[in-house]
């Protein structure tokens, strides 16, 4: 029996093992949203198609599945672009759905019509416009076959009305025959051999681990080649949660406001190994001067990242849980040394720390939000100060469990994100900590929370400052805070306008006891900390700076 | 210094906007970008000639591998290779000058398409040297007109830049 577009849509989705779907309807998505009415795929409406975009990605990031929106045409397939954008930037496989004018009308600014293709050439790893209703399953089949392999990443799927509407036979696709892409799986034997030899060699090796780890799912392989090597351990944003932070290896967080003992044994290495990760400048501080002493290994699936922005001495290309499942393989237990004295050293000279001056401490928040959790929640950021505190200050031990948008810095990211990460892992705690500049851009989404009562904690750092922003004000542009102060609104009253629960903490020993009762809630809450004003972020290397010449900290 | 590509891509609609906008938004300058059919009916063949060093190269490369819709590239710069430009001319040429005109066509090898009463069209192939030669000696003329394509190029001899299993040359 021939199905329509739509109901070919509702099959392949189930096909891929689909289960929860975020979006928003509208005129040109509405025949799929009809076939959905009587299908049995959980969809969550959003408040915003933005929403929709995160959510998949939290859920992604959360679950390690392909994360899958929906939104029609021109307005709600624009909205959702800055949410395509953030995926893509930190290689998270979502799916995306878009309703498109008929065919007959593409090309003549018909109502609602955007080129969303056009749009999203850039920040998708693939789009397609599905031209006819025969191509539909084929071509659902290859998105997701190319956002979960390889590199992961999002890809569009542009589906205009009468393409929904059409009908065909419809059979899935078992296999996918695609010319153009066959990502290298296995890293080169070879290159892999002259990589152990180097290990072994090494007197100060440092492994500086990024997302790959985690989207590979070699935190397995990554522990064993640590504890093998004797390696301290570094990791990016992305890569938080590769390593348990609270192993004596582990130097946690690098780059512009990592920790210093992870700054200077990069600094000071002779060898790199870069597992899953690209070189980000924020990482690199200037390039020049970044692991300038170190010979540099570099693991990843994307030939494209060796060489983009380091010179690398042995690069080998392929999945990271194979190619260190085989580097492992070839290497002897190696002995404590002089580097590995050197690095507790620093650990012990140089760890983290703020000033407790009896005001509420933002970092103090986060390391009451890891000891109420034992450090088994999932926690999801907005982006600024409270991302590099959640990133610095919670101790992280199982991948997975920091979300957080690292490459674009997306502000509004961490609610809806968080929201697909309860719809994902209904048993973790999914905390988003977010600042009260970053909360306002998707405050809306309580609304879904609450619609479908998904139990997600809004951990509110509220300084009524942008305060990353005001922070590179008051230390690079001479205390001129333009435009950084912010109002909110009583952000308490808004959660229970809203149905949720809504908490104000103001001092340092009702925060365990709210985080508490936020978390036997079983409701969405929100909590509004009213915290030091002028709170930094610290360390900090200057922008454009050397890695191991950092302010603070 | 100036590479040549050779690109397979699969013949799908928004393929030169995918490669062209790769190489914009990445900053890669690109010399001349020719397309056309090959003879196999879904691939598509890009000659593509870009300027940069061997660094910049490597990553036009492979940033250009990671389209899905390219299929092959082959730096042939460094091979031996045919390559050809066309070149059409519109000069002036009174009759009385048109002797002249038609000694440097013959020179070039190249050939007259239209004649017009006060205009001839010169059609001319080659590789850019000559098309550049061609073009100088008509100025004297007066050039009215002038459209040049990109370059195209090919491998000499029993090396190629095609998919067919048995013939390919990595």
């Amino acid at each position: 029996m021939p199905l329509s577009g739509a109901e070919i849509i509702i099959k392949s989705l189930q096909e891929e093992g689909v289960e929860a779907i975020f979006g928003y309807p509208g005129g040109q998505i509405l025949p799929f949203y009809d076939a959905l009415y009587s299908s049995s795929l959980k969809h969550y409406l959003v408040r915003h198609e933005q929403g929709a975009a995160h959510a998949a990605d939290g859920y992604a990031r959360a679950t390690g599945k392909p994360g899958v929106c929906v939104a029609t045409s021109g307005p709600g397939a624009t909205n959702l672009v800055t949410g395509i954008a953030t995926a893509y930037m930190d290689s998270i496989p979502i799916i995306a759905l878009t309703g498109q004018v008929p065919c007959e009308l593409l090309g003549k600014d018909s109502f609602q019509e955007a080129d969303i293709t056009g749009i999203t050439l850039p920040i998708t790893k693939h789009n397609f416009l599905v031209n006819d209703v025969k191509d539909l399953a084929r071509m659902i089949k290859e998105a997701f076959h190319i956002a979960t392999t390889g590199r992961p990443g999002p890809v569009l799927i542009d589906i205009p009305k009468d393409v929904q509407v059409n009908k065909t036979k419809f059979r899935y696709p078992e296999n996918v025959s695609l010319k153009g892409y066959k990502p290298t799986f296995e890293g080169n034997k070879g290159q892999i051999s002259l990589a152990a030899k180097m290990i072994g060699q090494a007197k100060k090796p440092v492994i500086y681990a990024g997302g790959g780890v985690i989207s590979s799912g070699a935190s397995k392989e990554l522990f064993r080649l640590a504890e093998l090597t004797l390696s301290p351990v570094t990791t990016t944003l992305m890569g938080i949660g590769a390593f348990p932070e609270t192993h004596p290896l582990s130097l946690g967080m690098l780059g512009m406001h990592g920790t210093r003992a992870a700054n200077y044994a990069v600094s000071q290495s002779d060898l790199l190994i870069a597992v899953g990760a690209r070189f980000d400048d924020r990482v690199t501080g200037k390039i020049a001067e970044f692991a300038s002493h170190a010979k540099i290994i570099h693991i990843d699936i994307d030939p494209a990242e060796i060489g983009k922005n380091v010179r690398i001495d042995i690069p080998i290309v392929g999945d990271i849980k194979k190619v260190l499942a085989i580097l492992n393989s070839k290497m002897e237990q190696h002995l404590a040394g002089d580097w590995q004295h050197k690095i507790a050293e620093w650990k012990e000279k140089h760890p983290l720390f703020y000033e407790s001056n009896g005001s509420l401490k933002p970092q103090f928040i986060v390391e009451q939000i890891h000891d109420i959790t034992k450090g088994k929640a999932i926690i999801v950021t907005e982006v600024g100060q409270n991302q590099m505190w959640a990133a610095q200050y919670y101790k992280y031990t199982k991948p997975r469990t920091f979300l957080s948008s690292g490459g674009l810095g997306t502000m509004g990211y961490g609610l809806p994100a968080a929201i697909g990460a309860k719809v994902g892992c209904p048993d973790s705690v999914v905390i988003d900590i977010a600042g009260d500049g970053s909360i306002q851009m998707n405050i809306q989404e309580l609304a879904t929370a609450v619609h479908y009562n998904i139990p997600v904690i809004v951990a509110i750092l509220n300084n009524n400052f942008l305060g990353m922003v005001r922070q590179w004000q008051e230390l690079f542009f001479d205390r001129r805070y333009s435009h950084t102060e912010i109002t909110g609104p009583d952000f308490v009253k808004l959660a229970e306008a809203y149905g949720a629960v809504g908490m104000r903490v103001e001092k340092a020993k009702d925060v365990k006891p709210a985080l508490k009762k936020a978390i036997e809630a079983k409701r969405p809450v929100l909590i509004d900390f009213t915290v030091e004003r002028e709170e930094n972020v610290f360390p900090m290397v200057p922008p454009g700076g050397a890695i191991h010449k950092m302010l603070g900290g | 210094m100036r590479h040549i590509l050779a690109v397979l891509v699969e013949n799908n609609p928004g393929v030169l906007t995918r490669v062209a906008g790769l190489f914009s938004r990445r900053g890669y300058n690109i010399d001349s970008l020719t397309v056309g059919r090959t003879e196999s009916l879904n691939i598509s063949r890009m000659t593509i000639v870009v300027e940069g060093d061997d660094l910049v190269l490597e990553q036009v490369t492979k940033q250009l591998h990671k389209l899905i819709d390219v299929i092959k590239i082959n730096d042939i710069t460094s091979e031996q290779y045919v390559d050809r430009e066309l070149v059409l001319i519109k000069v002036g040429a009174d009759p009385v000058i048109r002797g002249e005109i038609l000694q440097i066509v013959d020179i070039f090898r190249a050939r007259i398409v239209d004649i017009g009463r006060r205009t001839l069209i010169i059609e001319c192939t080659g590789d850019e040297g000559k098309i550049n030669a061609v073009i100088e000696s008509l100025k004297p003329f007066g050039i009215k007109e002038l459209v040049r394509t990109g370059k195209v190029a090919m491998l000499r001899g029993q090396k190629f830049t095609s998919i067919s299993e048995t013939k390919e040359d990595e």
